[in-house]
């Protein structure tokens, strides 16, 4: 069977260029996809943060911006514009690079790719329309029996259908990459990671359309009732495992950027893709994640599931948090940095946006997201911080300080490599992902502290000043939700500097010809390294123990801190 | 693309490095010990959420919550009654648009069979400042034995989001201790 049969293409006729920073050959129509879904993510990232800018505003008890109904219908589009539009556009770009571009090959179906894009640009702006018009509040995750208008719904299901086209074209990429023998050997390691994160993605959207199609249909008045509980294990099928896209996604792009920037190779590969195939098996159990202050759910299905069946997952995300930053010491050493036990870690290129972005995304996704995410998930911790805004807090921790910035670092690669543009206020460039980084590794640590101390999520006015029976939680929430807005104002503007940096070099940066020398330059032979198969093999690495030591240990207390909090509860079973 | 032909070995065959293979012992008997700790504190825990719950229709639900506050109401405060269950009996809450329905006074030290249900949309049940958070569903009544460890004046916060009002949805508990409840029955009395 060839891949003409497998995809009902004609013969290729795609247009390459090389590139001469990397030496990958470039198709021209995955170029051109890359480009038109990374500006769709941006556009989204712009308004979905802004929104983020006026929830935390809002939330800041002395600043209390929006009145109620703005609040909820802005938080609403704030959860849809980044966790899902911004995101999966910036993820079908990702698949695109990891497929075409690292492959050599041509992208599959090129005609087929725009109509996806078009669908999740139609699906995007529905729901937009939908939650702009004021009665679609019903939260980004719309829980039944509250009811959103059908438009809602519709368009984060055409937006679905768009992004599993996406899916569809990067296997079918692959295919034609392995019939027309454009590498050799397995493919690489960001390719493995991105398939892992496609093949979530099928799942996952199968989980949405299972569920949101009903809901679409009993909007509409075509379906009489959609059971709560039920909503909600499917949904999370979806709202949950989706994340794992994020993760499988950004892990790839941290291994792509340590190869681009110091010429990094997994230490084994073995290991490495073990760990991406460990996401693939477990990470849909956690729609549990959800359930656990759940009526009527047995205890044994909430543990198994909740802990991805051992915490075989966690297990896999753990292993990438030796592996990668053990990736990049020994290429660093390798480099000739091999003084000490830091010297590597000292001298890497900080001035770098894309490192300086991957690196905190790896420190911050572990530190902060990775541990709260395992308590917040531990079955009977869950009843500590379940609904409260440590919720939140955890998932900026994921999502915003990992996942978003690790998007954000390689958009500074994508700049000069795909749009072929010079980064324009290289100054600006360089400090943007340390003020966003900050920022945002700030909000999830105060919400996860005024969760901690009880206060709820998604709510207009922890003051209760209009409530019939008062009550007002202690001095210290109130304190670490003014703490919160400060690092969301940070985080904001570290987001505009983003879009500001990204817009203006896509429009006026200068265009890079032949010979041209990059402000931030890449490791000479990184293109070879991220597009070929191969382990860095037998060294030691003393500053990564050190550094996952450290992780281990606060991983630990902060677990145990949390049982000892818990046992002090009123008693209950 | 490469100077040097890429190796052709298959992945799973190659060898995993030492410091790697330590690492991912230490991860996986952390995983088993927490996942087994989950399971055990089942046993040696005293704070394991209850699986019990009925499916039920909103209505029947709001006439026990009713039938409830009538036969122990002790006090009203704010238009709402407070009610005082006998010790160790079966309470009724009720989740609504935009309320925690009654009152709950209870004694401390003492289990109670606590049943949670909505008559609308979904609630969340967040008991402040002690932070016990637990989901509320429509047409599903659960029940919990819940045994007060301190006494005071608690708020009950709804934090799953339902709607405009969300933010006004409180309710409360009062935790006596048992001295007081014998003193008050006392007063009541006339002894």
């Amino acid at each position: 069977m060839t891949a003409e049969t497998v995809i009902g293409a004609v013969a290729p006729r795609a247009e390459f260029r090389t590139c001469q920073y990397t030496g990958l050959r470039v198709d021209a129509a995955a170029q051109a996809l890359i480009k038109a879904n990374a500006v769709a993510a941006v556009i989204f990232l712009a308004i979905g943060g802004l929104m983020g800018l006026l929830v935390a505003l809002t939330r800041w008890p002395a600043v209390h911006l929006l009145p109620a109904d703005w609040f909820y219908l802005v938080l609403t589009g704030h959860g849809a514009n980044v966790l899902l539009f911004w995101i999966i556009f910036f993820e079908i770009a990702v698949l695109y690079f990891a497929s075409a571009i690292l492959l050599n090959c041509r992208l599959a179906t090129p005609k087929l790719a725009w109509v996806g894009f078009v669908l999740m640009v139609v699906g995007a702006l529905a729901t937009n329309v939908a939650v702009l018009q004021g009665d679609s509040s019903v939260m980004f995750t719309s829980y039944p029996p509250m009811q959103a208008k059908p438009h809602f719904y519709l368009g984060i299901i055409l937006f679905a259908v768009g992004a599993l086209i996406g899916c569809g074209i990067f296997f079918a990429t692959l295919v034609i990459a392995k019939e027309e023998r454009t590498y050799e050997g397995s493919i690489p390691l960001v390719t493995f990671g991105a398939m892992t994160a496609a093949i979530i993605a099928v799942f996952t959207i199968a989980s949405g359309a299972i569920i949101l199609i009903p809901t679409w249909l009993w909007s509409l008045g075509l379906i009489s009732d959609i059971d709560p509980l039920m909503y909600k294990v499917v949904w999370w099928a979806m709202g949950h495992s989706s994340q794992q896209i994020n993760v499988s996604a950004h892990v790839s792009l941290w291994y792509l950027i340590a190869a681009l920037l110091v010429g990094a190779k997994p230490l084994s590969e073995k290991v490495s893709r073990t760990a991406f195939f460990m996401y693939i098996l477990f990470l849909q159990l956690a729609s549990a994640h959800h359930l656990l202050a759940e009526p009527g759910l047995d205890a044994s299905w909430k543990i198994v599931n909740t802990s991805y069946m051992m915490y075989l997952a966690v297990l896999g995300s753990m292993v990438h948090g030796l592996t990668v930053p053990g990736a990049i010491e020994a290429a660093q050493r390798r480099n000739g940095y091999n003084r000490g036990v830091f010297e590597w870690l000292r001298k890497a290129p900080w001035g770098h946006p894309a490192f300086a972005g991957m690196f905190l995304s790896l420190i911050f996704f572990g530190f902060i997201g990775g541990i709260s995410g395992v308590v917040l998930g531990t079955e009977q911790l869950n009843v500590l911080m379940h609904n409260t805004i440590y919720v939140p807090g955890h998932f900026h921790g994921t999502v915003v300080a990992g996942t978003t910035l690790a998007f954000m670092a390689a958009t500074y690669l994508v700049l000069p490599l795909i749009f072929q543009r010079e980064i324009i206020w290289p100054k600006l460039a360089r400090i943007q992902p340390y003020l966003f980084g900050i920022g945002a590794a700030g909000i999830s640590l105060f919400m996860m502290g005024a969760g901690t101390l009880g206060v709820a999520r998604r709510h207009w006015d922890i003051t209760f000043s209009d409530a019939n029976l008062s009550f007002a939680y202690s001095a210290g929430a109130f304190l670490m939700m003014g703490l919160n807005g400060i690092f969301a104002i940070i985080a904001a503007l570290g987001g505009v500097l983003f879009v500001l940096v990204v817009v203006g070099t896509v429009l006026f940066g200068e265009k890079i010809k032949g010979g041209h020398k990059l402000t931030f330059p890449l490791f000479s032979g990184g293109g070879s390294v991220a597009s070929h198969y191969g382990s860095e093999g037998t060294i030691k690495l003393p500053g990564t123990i050190v550094l996952i030591t450290i992780f281990f240990v606060c991983f630990a207390l902060y677990y145990f801190i949390n049982w000892k909090y818990l046992s002090e509860l009123w008693l209950f079973r | 693309m490469a100077a040097t032909p890429p190796p052709q070995r298959i992945w799973w065959n190659e060898p995993i490095e030492r410091v790697e293979l330590v690492w991912i012992m230490i991860a996986f008997l952390w995983g088993l010990f927490m996942f087994g700790f989950m399971i055990s504190w089942h046993f040696i825990g005293r704070q394991n959420l209850s699986k019990e719950a009925y499916r039920i229709q909103p209505s029947a639900y709001e006439e026990k919550v009713d039938n409830f506050a009538k036969k122990y109401q002790v006090r009203e405060e704010q238009g709402i009654p407070v009610v005082r269950p006998q010790p160790g009996s079966e309470v009724y809450l009720l989740a609504r648009l935009w309320q925690w329905w009654p009152i709950l006074e209870l004694e401390k030290g003492v289990s109670y069979r606590i049943h949670l249900s909505t008559l609308d949309w979904m609630h969340g049940f967040s008991m402040q400042p002690t932070n016990i958070n637990i989901s509320v569903y429509p047409g599903l009544e659960h029940i919990i034995s819940l045994t007060p460890t301190q006494s005071g004046e608690f708020g009950i916060v709804c934090n799953e989001f339902c709607g405009i009002g969300h933010h006004t949805m409180t309710g409360k508990i009062y935790v006596v201790d048992k001295k007081q409840v014998d003193a008050g029955q006392r007063i009541a009395e006339g002894r």
